[in-house]
């Protein structure tokens, strides 16, 4: 155990003993003791140490010392060093060689309510300036893609078509399976009791064609493919590829944000189209192995029921669906900071504004389909 | 983890390396590397880039497995042992990444306070006293509450130093301190970790290919020779300069002028 007895003598200097066992695990003794000795009155003229009962030691005795320097400093108590071991005498040297600079020191304080409702306020208004110039740009470089000449890597556009396509097929295909059965399961409770049970396919076939098979496919993609794109460019953020590609005279948003949002956009349809299908047989299964119908009934059904104005409303939403994605994806990447964990809230804050903008987009389809009576 | 008082460099092995042969897959990077790392030393792992330094360093540190051979930490046997030895020998440890591998979500304070809090007892105050004094021992006072993002990448190498040096190990490992540093800091971490290792006893290897750097801190030193896939050379770096007839040798120690 380590000990610390402190003594005055004569002259009015404090003597302090240092003994026993200092180790950083069996932690060390508070200053307190010493500064009030300090302040009493007579002041002492200096502090000097007595090792010589001091058995092992480590940075415990260090972070002391180092204690008992600043304290005999603010009193204004010269420190004589010279009786302790040589090591010890060289890390209290070393540890007050570099002066602490002038205004490094950060205030630490909890902001107020009112304090943090203004900055959170701020933040939103200077997040939507923000997206005024993403816009821009992505248009430009949209009006440089038609035009043929915008500067990007057509193997990386087919790499990410491949990505953000067939290779999202296995998750498409489990989830709007899910949905139809769902759908088909929870409506034949309910019709089975007036007879109605063929009405689930017009039930099934309407919902996922006009709504669930772009919206279960858009919620999917951004959970799956517009985190990846705020990952892997809010990782080339920090990585310094961004920095890179801009010095060698490749504009970032026609080189990485433009393939990225035209491989969405792309397969986005397609996707819909697949999870519509693939809700549909869903519900028929459940047509079939719950309600008795056959295959040919519950199809014949579903033809009759959806229009093709339907599916083609439901394929175009989930088209913007994917721009939308893709869009915030790339630009929470690009605005990501420059650490490991912002690249990780970049991928958190992409999924989120994805869903948002994705929702937001959904009602206002809903008010315009019905305004235009489709 | 403590230092004994009057102990001085005694000659006691620390690490000692037998036979080591380090491969990726089938591809062997060096073979049949055995040599000892005393207490007290600064030993230099040199070679040229891609000579497999860094790569010996992870094997010591047990983040590579040996493709053969054995590493001991005084008697016990690292290749071996299971993980909790291996927990206990690496407290003993400190490593000072190449970048310096700083916690980027947590500030330097809580960086080096982490190990503090999961292997001592202290109290929140006295973690960070200690850290506080850890940051001060490498010129970084007043940092404490500095995220790793938001100092220079020399600051960063210091205060990743601070951390390595969080439970006073006894003995440190240097990944290219130099690595990124302008003459004068590289200048400053030598004379850092040599008072370091003269204050607190500690034994320090060092991988570099900095020569001013290994002139002038290295008591001891292996060379990792590429053609020969092999050590073809150690002992202190001042007396392989002077005493090698080896021309691969020669001109790493000479920047390549012709004698």
């Amino acid at each position: 155990m380590n000990h610390v007895v402190i003594e005055r003598n004569e002259d009015d200097v404090l003597l302090i003993r240092l003994a026993g066992r200092w180790v950083l695990g069996s932690g060390f003794p508070s200053a307190a003791a010493l500064e009030t000795e300090l302040e009493r009155e007579p002041r002492p003229s200096r502090i000097t140490f007595d090792a010589r009962q001091l058995d092992l030691w480590d940075s415990s005795i260090l972070a002391f010392l180092a204690r008992v320097s600043q304290a005999g400093r603010e009193q204004g108590v010269a420190l004589d060093t010279s009786t302790l071991p040589t090591g010890l005498q060289k890390l209290l040297g070393l540890a007050e060689a570099v002066p602490e600079p002038a205004g490094a020191r950060k205030e630490l304080r909890a902001p107020a309510f009112l304090e943090r409702l203004g900055e959170g306020a701020l933040s939103a208004v200077a997040a939507l300036g923000e997206v005024l110039p993403f816009v821009g740009n992505m248009a430009g470089a949209s009006v440089r893609l038609v035009r043929r000449n915008a500067r990007y890597r057509a193997s990386d556009l087919w790499l990410l078509i491949q990505q953000c396509g067939v290779q999202a097929l296995p998750i498409v295909t489990l989830i709007s399976f899910l949905v139809g059965v769902i759908l088909a399961f929870v409506s034949a409770v309910q019709l089975q009791q007036f007879g109605a049970q063929i009405y689930v396919a017009n039930l099934v076939g309407v919902a996922m064609t006009r709504e669930m098979g772009a919206l279960m496919t858009a919620i999917l993609m951004a959970g799956r493919t517009g985190a990846a794109f705020a990952a892997e460019l809010g990782t080339m953020k920090v990585t310094q590829e961004l920095d890179a590609l801009t010095t060698a005279g490749f504009p970032v948003f026609e080189f990485l944000v433009l393939p990225r949002v035209v491989a969405l956009v792309l397969m986005m349809p397609l996707l819909c189209l697949y999870a519509d299908f693939v809700g549909v047989l869903g519900g028929a299964t459940i047509g079939v192995g719950m309600l008795d119908l056959s295959w040919t009934m519950y199809f014949q059904q579903t033809i009759d029921v959806v229009r093709l104005g339907d599916t083609v409303g439901g394929v175009f939403k989930s088209a913007v669906y994917g721009l939308l994605i893709a869009l915030a994806g790339c630009w929470r990447g690009l605005q990501a900071g420059s650490s490991a964990s912002a690249v990780g809230g970049a991928a958190t804050s992409a999924v989120v504004t994805s869903l948002v903008a994705i929702i937001v987009a959904c009602g206002l389809f809903a008010f315009l389909f019905y305004v235009l009576g489709l | 983890m403590i230092h004994e008082l009057g102990t001085g460099t005694g000659a006691r092995p620390c690490i000692s390396v037998h036979d080591l042969t380090m491969a990726y897959g089938s591809y062997v990077l060096m073979r049949d590397m055995t040599f000892t790392i005393k207490q007290g030393d600064v030993f230099i792992i040199m070679g040229a880039s891609g000579s497999g330094k860094s790569t010996l360093l992870r094997h010591l540190i047990g983040l590579n497995q040996p493709a053969h051979g054995n590493i001991y930490y005084q008697a016990e046997n690292f290749t071996t042992a299971d993980s909790g030895q291996r927990d206990r020998i690496l407290r003993n440890v400190g490593v000072l990444f190449q970048g310096g591998a700083l916690w980027s979500a947590m500030t330097l304070s809580e960086n080096i306070g982490l190990l503090l809090q999961g292997y001592t007892d202290l109290t929140p105050a006295e973690i960070r006293q200690v850290a506080s004094l850890k940051l001060a021992l490498v010129g970084l006072k007043g940092f404490e509450d500095y995220y790793p993002s938001e100092i220079s990448g020399g600051m960063q190498k210091r205060a990743g130093l601070a951390r390595a040096m969080a439970l006073d190990p006894s003995i440190l490992f240097f990944d290219e301190p130099s690595a990124g540093l302008d003459p004068i800091s590289a200048r400053r971490l030598d004379q850092l970790i040599l008072s370091l290792r003269d204050s607190l006893g500690m034994t320090v290897v060092v991988v570099s290919h900095d020569l001013a750097s290994i002139f002038a801190i290295g008591t001891n030193s292996i060379y990792l020779d590429v053609p020969n896939r092999a050590i073809t050379a150690s002992g202190p770096p001042k007396e392989l300069l002077a005493g090698t007839q080896d021309p691969t040798l020669r001109s790493f120690l000479t920047r390549g002028e012709k004698p």
